[in-house]
């Protein structure tokens, strides 16, 4: 079994603050991570080698930093990782990102199983999955939460929606996008903490995976950002302290002159 | 050459750019300013840089910093027009985002002067035409086939594209939805136009007549508007309980286009069963209410206290991200950056500090109450109305009154 798991490196948003005065992000000190759903995707593809067999191989597209995350993910039971590495990529939206990332798998030899996160906790997007799958001209499923099984070519997954889930079969080679319901990560082994400091991460650049430049970065990317700004933030509201008697029965008053009802007859 | 450049000559070291930008891709380390030796050019790390632009708005003044982009070719932007919407369904019903997305295009389109059209296809469609035309669209574009099964997202999106590519809208737009989600990149990769996610703010920019995305990024923490100039359609997915829903018209004008001439392919994907969620309560992402519990909670067995109240007031029943890590509450009712956004007319926030990454998923409710223990929780920057106290004596005093008649 060959699989690829898409990762991406962000900035810990779970670190990020406000500074209240110039309404503006607070960056100092915030790590930069792995995605956190890229966590529990390499996860999952780290307990298909287990069962399966084969290979876990980890790549990523961003600048030379990022081949820290690379290495974490080896650490975290990954057989091999490349960094795709370009200028060629810089300002790439989530199309260009998608068809950068399938040239790669497709230069390494292809995949059976393609796994990535449902999104990244910066962008939010969630589009790549498809998008990779789309270049590749193969099937996807995203928000998997859990993976049944896996024979002759044949794979079977459960699929979180709003209401429920659905179980779905497909034949390989497949993207799927997974949800963290899908599995609890490891922490790094001893094994992998050396296995991670020896590894050699190659860098891919757009030649090598064989991509045409009008597709990648700013020039491949259909949609720009016109700007950026950050929201305003609410002042709060008002604050009741004192004994719970007063401090609910403040409330409701409050909520009644507002003609709320938050009482299941009152409706 | 690199897409975002410094103009040295230009640049005066004043730091503006520094400050706008939201990826610390900025610094004053380059050739020193011409005339000066106490200051610095700006130089970008092309590593951090996103070509966001914010830094070449704040050097309006001096223009020492451009982005060149190369225009596409071969596109006739001139033959699109309309708009047209993902009309999603499952199970006989249309999807409760459709008439929002409707909603917005019908406002789209008067600035626009243009048609509104939903995109239907699925076995039994046309069982759903009265109630899209019931919403004011112009027209319904459908493929009635017995073969189009609900599950089978590769057919309809590959349906999706071929309508598309035949009737030429220049704005097509989804719900924020699993599937909605799913599909339209689908789409947007094959016919290789943009694609903005979960944007919570449409709108048509007067100038250049371009759809305006408007969309939260890194947990709501900053908000990116987004244009798609050079391709078309304009596609863009609607965050679901944003959007007002389109009112029903008295009496629909609106006509059903059908497209049995487009084939339908054999899907690669094979359903096996739905499990539907069965909760004591409603549907989360549908509530009108909901009572949430975190950190405050302490206890798996306490979490019944938070189910208490929102039977009491018929909500449904969530919980932060640190309620559903530590094990308490599955990961189905997590409202937050990394679980469901919702929007119910009161949201009721029981032991929740508000870290940023839920109050990504909340704060649009129309109306936030939050308990704490803690005065200064940033919960309540965002509530409003708040309760300063122990949940274990607020939450049961609340129900008490809410029980007790009158």
């Amino acid at each position: 079994m060959k699989v690829f798991v898409c990762i991406k490196q962000v900035p810990d948003t779970t670190n990020v603050r406000i500074n209240p005065e110039t309404n503006t992000l607070v960056r100092e000190g915030v790590q930069s991570i792995i995605n956190p759903f890229d966590v529990y995707a390499l996860e999952e593809g780290v307990r298909l080698k287990e069962k399966y067999g084969g290979t876990v191989t980890v790549i990523t597209m961003g600048p030379p930093q990022a081949s820290d995350a690379l290495r974490e993910a080896i650490a975290l039971g990954a057989d091999n990782a490349y960094l795709v590495s370009d200028r060629a990529f810089a300002g790439a939206d989530t199309l260009a990102t998608a068809y950068a990332l399938a040239c790669t798998v497709r230069k390494l030899g292809g995949a059976d199983v393609i796994l990535m996160g449902r999104q990244a906790i910066d962008g939010d997007t969630g589009q790549v999955g498809p998008g990779v799958a789309e270049n590749l001209g193969i099937s996807h499923i995203t928000d998997i939460r859990k993976i049944e099984e896996i024979a002759d070519s044949r794979i079977v997954v459960e699929r979180l929606l709003e209401d429920g889930y659905a179980r779905l079969a497909t034949r390989l080679p497949v993207v799927l996008t997974v949800v963290k319901e899908i599995n609890t990560p490891r922490l790094p082994s001893l094994k992998g903490k050396l296995a991670a400091k020896k590894a050699e991460i190659p860098i891919l650049k757009a030649s090598d995976v064989e991509a045409d430049v009008e597709r990648l970065g700013l020039n491949g990317s259909p949609t720009q950002v016109m700007k950026i700004f950050t929201p305003t933030r609410p002042s709060g509201g008002k604050k009741f302290t004192g004994e719970p008697a007063a401090t609910v029965g403040a409330l409701l008053e409050e909520l009644t002159s507002a003609g709320i009802s938050i009482r299941k007859s009152g409706k | 050459m690199d897409p975002i450049r410094v103009i040295t000559q230009n640049c005066v070291g004043c730091k503006l750019c520094v400050k706008s930008c939201p990826f610390e891709a900025i610094a004053l380390t380059g050739p020193l300013v011409q005339g000066r030796t106490d200051r610095n050019t700006a130089v970008i790390d092309l590593g951090k840089c996103t070509l966001c632009g914010a830094c070449v708005e704040a050097c309006k003044r001096y223009n020492a910093i451009v982005i060149t982009r190369r225009t596409f070719k071969g596109q006739d932007l001139s033959q699109y027009s309309g708009i047209a919407v993902f009309a999603e369904h499952r199970g006989g019903k249309v999807a409760s985002v459709v008439p929002e997305i409707i909603g917005a295009a019908r406002e789209l389109a008067k600035q626009r002067s243009c048609t509104v059209s939903a995109v239907l296809v699925g076995k039994n469609a046309r069982a759903l035409t009265d109630e899209l035309l019931s919403y004011g669209v112009d027209e319904v574009w459908m493929i009635d086939n017995t073969d189009i099964g609900d599950f089978d997202e590769d057919v309809q999106a590959d349906l999706v594209t071929e309508i598309l590519l035949e009737k030429k809208p220049e704005v097509f737009l989804g719900g924020g939805t699993v599937i909605g989600r799913s599909l339209l990149p689908r789409v947007a990769a094959r016919i290789l136009t943009g694609l903005t996610a979960d944007c919570t703010e449409l709108s048509i920019d007067p100038e250049t007549q371009l759809l305006k995305q408007t969309r939260p990024a890194f947990g709501g923490n900053i908000m990116a508007t987004i244009l798609c100039q050079n391709h078309r359609p304009q596609m863009a997915t609607v965050r679901h309980k944003v959007m007002t829903p389109a009112e029903k018209v008295a009496s629909p004008q609106g006509k059903v286009v059908e497209l049995s001439h487009i084939k339908v392919p054999k899907s690669k994907l094979q359903f096996l069963e739905f499990v539907e969620e069965k909760t004591a309560t409603v549907n989360l992402v549908e509530a009108d209410v909901i009572v949430s519990g975190g950190r405050g909670i302490k206890d798996p067995k306490n979490f019944d206290i938070i189910e208490k109240l929102a039977l009491a007031t018929g909500g449904a029943v969530g919980a932060s991200r640190a309620a559903v890590d530590a094990g308490w509450i599955p990961y189905s009712h997590q409202v937050g950056q990394t679980g469901k956004t919702v929007k119910p007319t009161v949201y009721i926030a029981c032991g929740i500090s508000g870290a940023i990454q839920h109050l990504a998923g909340m704060k649009g409710s129309d109306m936030i109450i939050a308990i704490n223990s803690d005065p200064n929780a940033p919960i309540f920057d965002v509530a409003h109305y708040g309760i300063v106290g122990d949940l274990f004596q607020v939450v049961p005093e609340l129900i008490r009154r809410l029980e007790t008649p009158g």
